[in-house]
């Protein structure tokens, strides 16, 4: 595909969106984006959750038409009424959600939906001889005899990227493409991102992740509220800046003020192994204690074990041995009804599936996790109007956008679903709450509310675990910080005087300095 | 409960009533196609529809579907599916109808007969399907599996027992064999209609305290929220505290012990023994009402009638010449469709509701509208 250079001499770009204006009944999801992507660039597009990133993607990619507004591709004036269309044009997305079939080798999913023939029968040689050579070129490392199943995280997105190369896209949308990975595997990514760059191929990458759109981008194009508030250069901004365009007003801080840590243990665990279902050990030997008022943080690359210990905290997964003290009273062999019971509030790391029903209203929500506590139930009946009012209380003291309480959970934005979720569990005057990753996937304004309200409760004299792999957020939101590696505590530090770099070597095992 | 907005009832009925119109044109087709008229069909339909036995017997029909749809959707709300309701009815009605026939129950006053003749029959059919329960939460064996082999065993057993050496005797003066007739007192009368040569039976009445008791547990009670908290994400009701295992038994054992019930307006009502010709394959019926009926007490209630009349009005059609078979037909067209239309709506419903929810934002806040 060459660039067709235009009148005045300079390549032309690689995407150019003008005025595109996208109306959905009711909403305007896009309004008067102007974006002009230069070729062999890597762009970036900042925004909220919420703020029309996708829609704009979904139409550059030809899910949806825009009602208004033009596309040019390599200088032509394009119209995409399908997918299929972009792929044509050049355009290819990776999606945040892989789309894999995992017990099929790397080359079969590859070639799946554009089987490459001879005759009738396929034709794998030549597909084979195609992936390695993109392969190669790229520098993607992958190996298409390989099980899909058998890959990981950051292996199952080079193959997206590979299928996508492979359908001869030289424009990459990349959605959130950092969202599943692990520090290690983002620095992997962005090397190819380079790579593929230096190609000459055009990378738009989509992203709340500020830092890493910093360090990876050559520009920058932020969306607020459906339409383009600024296109900047990654050296004139700094994270700070950029995060405050992407609000359109100055930015919170996760920090704690005075300490307000007693000598009153809430939770004391000792000595808590957990073997998984393959026989290997995934928690081994924890021990620590939460006391009233204190936060404990916990950092570690994602995979570590901290799933597990949340789990096993929950009493949904057992544990081999040790024990769990709650208040006092030993609640190791306590099932999940009782320590709910005993006054654990649990902010789940993965809202849909834990979390929430999606397709019940929000009142039914407020219920979840609290079947057996007033306002929502007297004796085996279900206290539908106090369900109902309370919700109505957390909507408001939480501030959940929602018109109604009894729409779905479906039909609300992460950052609403996911404060509807701390508003829930911070019911009924919990002794302990375990949050994992609470302000996951959820936007400045619901992020900087959510702190707010752990803050209060911690001021309050709750008990916090915190697992989170927002760095910024450990640091400036524990009292106390405990880095876990391969199921095991290995050290401790103190988030006054600690540097992300430093718990960030920690968590990999690295340095073990202090 | 949703607010009932005209647009939300019309939301409601346009999964069903699509798919009737569907499933008619479709039937429509196939009749003129095979040589026959379309417009005499329902014609003899309409006919079969003003004669009062006919409108009985849909009724008496619906009672039984009604009660069998009801013992699959208990399951269907927590996505279990008890494929079994009908091993689970035939054994609970035979050896129910054995103890009512027994002698020695005549000396028992007639509430106590019928009340005793009931409960062993919910206890046999929660029992049949409480193994299934069980396989399923000790060995993990699915549930679709271990019930239609349950019904296969039940279908040999119920056989096994049905023999004049064991529970059955040979009816005087026919090639039937059953269980021993049911007297008077063990009976319940049937409620009579004019014009109708058959009653209706008097267990219509346990057929609505089911479906009231249904709807009751499941829309406000904890035990219900929890059932259609598991049905709805199993992950997020084991963070909530619910015991998978525990719900996965007790709602086998209702839906079981209300599959117990499925043949005790038949046989208290009409049949009296439990026979060779006792009505077969109503659990399978029980699946197409609910889902047509979409687990709904009413919804369910009003696709039981509609069952129940088309396998009545098939009767009609024969005398006027059109094959019966076009019910059968129909039927099948209809749950088909029905399943395809009420994915469509869902998807139009979440589609509508994230608009909705877009149009009365508007936008998002600033940050110092949230703090302020």
């Amino acid at each position: 595909m060459s660039t067709e250079p235009p009148a005045g001499g300079a390549p032309a770009p690689a995407v150019q969106l003008s005025a595109i204006t996208k109306r959905f009944p009711g909403v305007v999801a896009n309004s008067d984006v102007n974006i002009t992507v230069r070729a062999g660039t890597v762009h970036a597009i900042v925004g909220e959750n919420g703020a029309g990133k996708s829609t704009l993607m979904k139409i550059l990619y030809g899910m949806q038409q825009p009602d208004e507004g033009t596309i040019a591709v390599n200088g032509a004036p394009v119209s995409f009424s399908s997918p299929a269309d972009a792929i044509r044009a050049g355009i290819g997305m990776v999606h945040q959600h892989f789309m894999l079939a995992d017990n099929l080798t790397v080359l079969e999913n590859v070639v799946l939906g554009s089987e490459p023939r001879k005759g009738v029968a396929l034709d794998f040689g030549t597909a084979r001889a195609r992936i390695a050579e993109i392969s190669a070129a790229y520098g993607l490392g992958v190996d298409p005899d390989r099980l899909v199943d058998d890959l990981g995280v950051g292996e199952r997105q080079r193959v997206e990227i590979l299928k996508v190369l492979y359908r001869g896209a030289r424009t990459l949308i990349l959605d959130e493409p950092t969202a599943v990975l692990v520090p290690q595997e983002v620095d992997e990514l962005f090397g190819n991102l380079r790579d593929l760059k230096a190609e000459g191929l055009t990378i738009l990458f989509i992203s709340h992740k500020l830092d890493e759109v910093l360090s990876v981008a050559d520009d920058i194009t932020v969306i607020r509220r459906g339409t383009t508030v600024a296109s900047v250069s990654p050296e004139g901004v700094t994270a700070r800046k950029l995060a405050e365009l992407m609000v359109g007003s100055a930015l919170p801080v996760p920090e704690l003020r005075e300490s307000t840590v007693t000598d009153d243990a809430v939770l004391t665990v000792s000595g808590l192994t957990v073997v998984g279902a393959d026989g290997r050990t995934v928690l081994d030997n924890v021990s620590f204690t939460i006391h009233a008022g204190e936060v404990l943080g916990i950092a570690g690359v994602e995979g570590n074990g901290q799933a597990e210990l949340v789990e096993a905290l929950m009493g949904i997964r057992s544990c081999n041995t040790g024990r769990i003290v709650l208040s006092g009273r030993d609640i190791t062999r306590a099932t999940t009804r009782h320590r709910r019971e005993a006054g654990i509030g649990y902010i789940p790391e993965d809202r849909h599936r834990q979390g929430l029903l999606l397709e019940a209203p929000l009142w039914e929500n407020r219920i979840l996790g609290h079947q057996t506590s007033a306002p929502n139930v007297r004796g085996p009946l279900l206290d539908r109007k106090g369900a109902k009012r309370d919700t109505e209380r957390i909507v408001d003291e939480y501030d959940v956008r929602t018109p109604g309480i009894d729409v779905n959970a479906s039909a609300l934005s992460g950052g609403n679903q996911q404060k509807l979720i701390v508003g829930r569990e911070m019911s009924g005057s919990p002794v302990l709450l375990i949050a994992s990753h609470p302000t996951r996937g959820v936007d400045v304004g619901a992020q900087a509310a959510i702190w707010e309200h752990i803050r209060r409760a911690r001021a309050e004299q709750l008990a916090v675990l915190l697992i989170s792999a927002d760095l910024d957020e450990l640091i400036g939101m524990s009292d106390t910080l405990s880095v876990i590696l391969r199921g095991r505590f290995v050290a401790d530090h103190d988030p006054a005087t600690v540097t992300p770099e430093q718990l960030g070597s920690a968590m990999t095992g690295a340095g073990r300095e202090d | 409960m949703r607010n009932l907005t005209a647009r939300s009832v019309l939301l409601g009925l346009a999964a069903p009533l699509g798919a009737l119109v569907f499933a008619a044109l479709v039937c429509g087709i196939i009749l003129a196609a095979t040589g026959n008229s379309p417009i005499d069909t329902v014609d003899a339909m309409a006919t079969a529809a003003q004669r009062p036995r006919t409108l009985v017997n849909s009724l008496n029909s619906a009672t039984v579907y009604y009660l069998a749809a009801v013992a699959v959707a208990i399951g269907f709300r927590m996505k279990l599916f008890n494929i079994g309701v009908d091993g689970q009815y035939r054994l609970a009605a035979m050896l129910s109808a054995a103890l009512a026939g027994a002698a020695f129950m005549d000396n028992l006053p007639s509430f106590l007969r019928i009340a005793l003749t009931i409960g062993v029959a919910m206890l046999v059919g929660a029992g049949w399907a409480g193994l299934a329960a069980l396989l399923k939460v000790t060995r993990g064996v699915s549930e679709v599996i271990s019930t239609i082999m349950l019904n296969a065993i039940a279908t040999y057993l119920v056989s096994y027992l049905l023999n004049p050496a064991r529970l059955a005797e040979t009816t005087p003066g026919s090639n039937n064999i059953g269980t021993a007739k049911i007297t008077e007192g063990g009976q319940v009368p049937g409620i009579e209609v004019s014009g109708s040569s058959t009653k209706v039976f008097g267990l219509v009445v346990l057929a609505a305290v089911v479906g009231f008791v249904y709807w009751f547990v499941l829309s406000r009670t904890k035990f219900g929220f929890e059932l259609k908290a598991t049905g709805l994400s199993e992950s997020a009701a084991v963070a909530s505290g619910v015991s998978v295992k525990k719900m996965v038994v007790i709602s086998m054992l209702l839906s079981g012990a209300v599959a117990g019930l499925v043949g005790m307006p038949q046989l208290l009502g009409s049949s009296y023994t439990y026979s060779l010709d006792f009505p077969p394959g109503l659990g399978f019926v029980g699946i197409a009402v609910a889902l047509l009926g979409r687990n709904h007490p009413v919804g369910m209630m009003v696709a039981a009638l509609l069952w129940g009349f088309l396998d009545n009005a098939a009767n009609a059609l024969d005398i006027s010449g059109v094959p019966r078979e076009i019910v059968l037909i129909m039927q099948g067209v209809i749950v088909l469709s029905v399943v395809v239309a009420y994915e469509l709506v869902r998807r139009y419903r979440v589609r509508a509701e994230q608009q909705a929810v877009g149009k009365a934002l508007g936008r998002t806040k600033t940050l110092e509208e949230v703090s302020a």
